[in-house]
């Protein structure tokens, strides 16, 4: 709240932004009315982006979820909070360090006694429990006191009470009815509780002033982008934080007239998937690390055939079983290199929420374009987390999604040493001979060939579409200054906390700018471009630093350009980049010299 | 399927149900139509037989010559597909099966064959092969069983028999050898059959009905591989001395699985002919009764408006 000052009077205060943190358990739905308080947002044409752990049991276990809310951009979910819930005393200790310095810490006074009277924090305590079972009676117990909580927060951010209660309505409405007056009982009796002598707070009204604004995780978004880039078919094997693309999939595609199968596991889920492709669809399928690890003989196989299929990634802490529930980026070397042999694809990583759905959208063009593999690498915390933003315009995007079967002439070849692959599906009728699509080298026609030349000229083949690829690529713009001190390069979900980074220091003075990489194989061509006005050159990964100091991007960049000025800012703690951290990363490089 | 727009150009003719119109001579699907290149398998291995014997079924069937698709795993007997002329697709080791359930799901329109050797489909396979039969995908699966790895050059496959001297057995194999037919009961296949590469009517006889049938279809066919196991299936030849017992259907109730069990129990070399076959809804079919109903309740709206809609309940 970078305008508010400590509440003692009842006034109202006007804010730009508000970071607040809901601590809870994870059964206690903070999830589920942190998701309210984002649509919200995109309803009242402000931006949002959380922030969730998870527990990674079923039996549940302490869970967060972090919104920041603001009038203009936003870019992440917030180093520290301006208000934290605590629903309980282990959620008040873990968290009240989070709070900055004067904020205002709402707590069930049924549940936290111990209280830290530190750091001008101010703290309200509440009985959540209590009063919602007070409010909506009977057996209720504690089931509510989210929804209670909801009310409390619309009255101190004096949100638009109609416009929540409406979205209560309708997720809670096709149920039972009771079910909805006990939302509606809670949610009033939250908003009405007498917080005393506090000052309550007003949004600035939002800027973003476009009619149709949506919120939503990146896993949704991703899977419609999938259903507008024309893809009907799929198989793939569940394993967070990637299932809940597969269950939309699978209960989506049919109103599409598609399919989508849960395999037996992670090796038939990508065999599937390219039965499909080579039966003329565009196909996805998916998983997280380790069962990206899994599909790594068929996905050498579909360069080698040249079949166009989307593979998604989303990545989670590894290696291994790892932090199934964290954020990391280390799997980027393995989505670029980690098959066997010389096999060229493409991997994509989307920059936000938003880019979740046109990185979709994407590689279902480059796919087919280029018939070989595309691997989109999202991450857990695009998976989970909610923003705000346009409504895509389906007028402009929509694929129609083909089967091209018509005939092919007597001098079809599947494999064209001098043109692309674009492969005769079953069903299409065959003027000479017949294609054979495989995974052995051959000749131009399909037949296995050994030949030494031949399998120069093959490899050059599949790999020179990828050149031609990185060619057409555009540079990536630079945000913030296009000289000077240092640039920063990211990837992926990093995108918000680097933009972030570069206000600030640009505000402490320094020469920085920034670039993001959407496109990591083939990346667009002459990168060195970017970082040749520039000092130094730093790249900001959730990946280890491994052996010789540098994080995965930052091994490629340095391999494929020689270029000692690039250095890494990595970290692997399974959590989002607090702005601080970058920061200090990059003065810390600067102060070298 | 039933709403994937084709292009326009592509649509394909529907297949003419009571009297096709008179073909072309060279679109007879003759065995010349269908030879590819000609094998590489040795002088001598059974595989070439059950070649010629897919071959004389194709001729009999008149299927579309584009409607066919011949997928195969790695191993001598699944470079089948190259020496088929029809729509074909050699794939990695041991996953034939799931990628051929691709196929068929996607493209109710085509006619799905797999082929394979016995460490392709039962080893490095098993697992996809147990689901495949279980959700009764449609499509035809011959093993072609030499009960040894040929291409790999003399190692034990999962059939081979305790004792069989290999290079990774040197002393015999000492693990106990799958049962195919048992296996195959047990995972829910609703066609098994066994054939033998030396006995070229009863194999096409024993694949038409395979194909036929309308579910999963396996048929575990004894071929001989000369260069690593030369006579491993003299017992059942009667050329060689050995004895060919096909299965009374007059006495055995194909659709009675613990009468199948008992006959796969038989000690070597067991019986021919057809295990069990019954009939029960394929996936393929559930699948599509489950879009077709989805689509009913929507009346007509247009794909693009579908997902508008549910892009706006997230306003
Ligand atoms: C992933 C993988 N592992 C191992 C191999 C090596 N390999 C190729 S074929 C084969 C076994 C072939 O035996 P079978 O399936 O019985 O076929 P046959 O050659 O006997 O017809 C093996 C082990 C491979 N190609 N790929
Ligand atoms: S090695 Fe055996 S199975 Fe392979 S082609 Fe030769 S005889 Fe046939
Ligand atoms: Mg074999």
């Amino acid at each position: 709240m970078s305008t508010a000052t400590a509440p003692s009077t009842s006034s109202s205060t006007t804010l730009r932004n508000a970071v607040i943190r809901l601590a809870g358990n994870s059964q206690d739905g903070i999830q589920s009315i942190g998701g309210i308080l984002a649509r919200l947002a995109g309803r009242t044409q402000q931006d949002v982006v959380t922030y969730m752990t998870i527990p990674s049991t079923i039996s549940g276990g302490p869970s967060i979820f972090q919104l920041h809310l603001g009038s203009g951009e936003v870019l992440h979910a917030g180093d520290d909070s301006d208000v934290l819930v605590a629903f309980y005393q282990h959620s008040y200790d873990s968290h009240i360090s989070a709070l900055r310095e004067g904020g205002i810490c709402f707590y069930d006074s049924g549940e936290v006694t111990g209280l830290k009277n530190e750091r001008g924090i101010h703290h309200i305590g509440i009985p959540f429990t209590a009063a919602t079972v007070e409010a909506i009676g009977g057996s209720a117990r504690d089931r509510g006191k989210n929804i209670f909580v909801l009310g409390l927060l619309c009255a101190v951010f004096q949100l638009d009470k109609e416009k929540v209660t409406g979205i209560l309505s309708r997720q809670f409405g096709k149920k039972d009815e009771s079910v909805l007056r006990n939302a509606l009982l809670a949610f009033d009796a939250g908003f009405a509780y007498p917080i005393g002598d506090i000052t309550t707070f007003n949004f600035e009204e939002g800027e973003h002033k476009d009619a149709n604004r949506i919120s939503t995780d990146g896993n949704t978004i991703m899977t419609l982008g999938l259903i507008a880039a024309g893809v009907r078919y799929g198989s793939a094997y569940p394993i967070t934080p990637w299932s809940s693309i597969m269950e939309t999939l699978r209960s989506e595609l049919p109103r599409y007239g598609g399919l989508y199968v849960q395999a037996e596991d992670e090796l038939a889920a990508v065999s599937m998937t390219i039965g499909a492709a080579y039966a003329g669809h565009l196909a996805v399928t998916g998983s997280a690390g380790p069962g990206l690890s899994l599909k790594m003989e068929a996905l050498s196989y579909a360069s080698m055939a040249e079949i166009p299929l989307i593979v998604i990634n989303v990545q989670r802490g590894g290696p291994s079983t790892g932090l199934p529930t964290s954020v990391e980026q280390s799997d980027l070397m393995q989505a670029i290199y980690g098959s066997h042999g010389d096999c060229p694809r493409i991997v994509l990583a989307p920059k936000d929420v938003e880019d979740c759905f046109y990185i979709a959208l994407e590689a279902g063009k480059l796919a087919r374009q280029y018939s070989c593999p595309v691997i989109i690498l999202s991450d857990q915390a695009l998976s989970s987390r909610i923003e705000a933003f346009t409504e895509p315009d389906l007028d402009k995007h929509w694929v129609e999604p083909t089967l091209d079967l018509s005939d092919r002439g007597a001098d079809f070849k599947p494999y064209p040493l001098d043109g692309v692959t674009h492969h005769a599906p079953p069903g299409t009728k065959m003027a000479g001979k017949y294609p054979h699509v495989t995974g052995l080298e051959h000749d131009e026609w399909g037949h296995p060939s050994g030949n030494p030349k031949m399998h120069q000229k093959m490899t050059e083949k599949r790999r020179n579409k990828l050149v031609s690829l990185s060619q057409k690529l555009p540079l990536p713009e630079i945000y913030g200054d296009q000289e000077g001190d240092l640039l920063l390069i990211g990837w992926g979900s990093t995108f918000g906390p680097i933009k972030e980074s570069v206000n600030r220091l640009r505000a402490e003075g320094h020469k920085v700018g920034a670039a993001h990489l959407r496109h990591l194989h083939p990346m667009p061509a002459h990168l060195d471009r970017l970082w040749a006005k520039f000092k130094d050159v730093a790249i900001v990964e959730l990946n280890d630093s491994g052996m010789y100091g540098y994080g995965q991007l930052a091994t490629i960049l340095r391999g494929a350009y020689a270029e000692p000025k690039i250095q890494s800012i990595c970290k692997t703690d399974g959590l989002t980049f607090r702005i601080r951290e970058i920061v200090t990363g990059v003065e810390k490089i600067m102060s070298n010299h | 399927m039933s709403t994937t727009t084709f292009d326009s150009s592509a649509v394909a003719a529907p297949t003419p149900l009571i009297t096709p119109p008179p073909m072309a001579a060279e679109e007879k699907l003759t065995k010349k139509a269908l030879t590819a290149d000609h094998p590489t398998w040795c002088p001598g291995c059974g595989d070439f037989a059950v070649l010629a014997a897919f071959y004389k079924v194709l001729e009999k069937l008149q299927y579309p010559h584009e409607k066919i698709v011949c997928v195969a795993g790695i191993g001598c007997s699944s470079r089948f597909p190259y020496f088929m002329n029809t729509h074909g697709i050699h794939f990695i080791h041991g996953r034939a099966i799931p990628l051929a359930t691709g196929i068929s799901l996607s493209r109710p329109d085509v006619h799905v064959f797999v082929f394979g050797g016995d460490g392709d489909g039962f080893s490095i396979g098993g697992n996809h092969l147990n689901h495949a039969a279980r959700k009764n995908i449609k499509l035809t699966y011959v093993i072609m069983d030499n009960f040894v790895y040929g291409l790999t050059k003399k190692q034990t496959s999962p059939t081979s028999p305790q004792g069989f001297k290999s290079k990774t057995d040197p002393i015999g194999s000492i693990d106990r050898p799958i049962n195919p037919m048992k296996q195959l009961l047990a995972s829910g296949a609703t066609f098994i059959a066994r054939t033998h590469a030396a006995q070229v009517k009863h194999m096409v006889d024993t694949f038409e009905r395979a194909i036929k049938h309308d579910g999963f279809s396996v048929v575990e066919c004894l071929s001989e591989c000369i260069m690593f196991y030369e006579g491993s299936f003299d017992d059942s030849w009667p050329k060689k001395g050995g004895a060919f017992e096909i299965i009374d259907e007059t006495q055995h109730d194909v659709k009675d699985d613990v009468a199948a069990f008992k006959l796969a129990d038989l000690p070597s070399p067991g019986k021919f002919g057809v295990f069990y076959d019954v009939d029960r809804p394929t996936k393929n079919a559930l699948e599509q009764k489950w879009i077709d109903d989805t689509q009913a309740k929507l009346a007509g709206t247009s794909q693009k408006d579908l997902l508008k809609k549910r892009l706006e309940m997230m306003r």
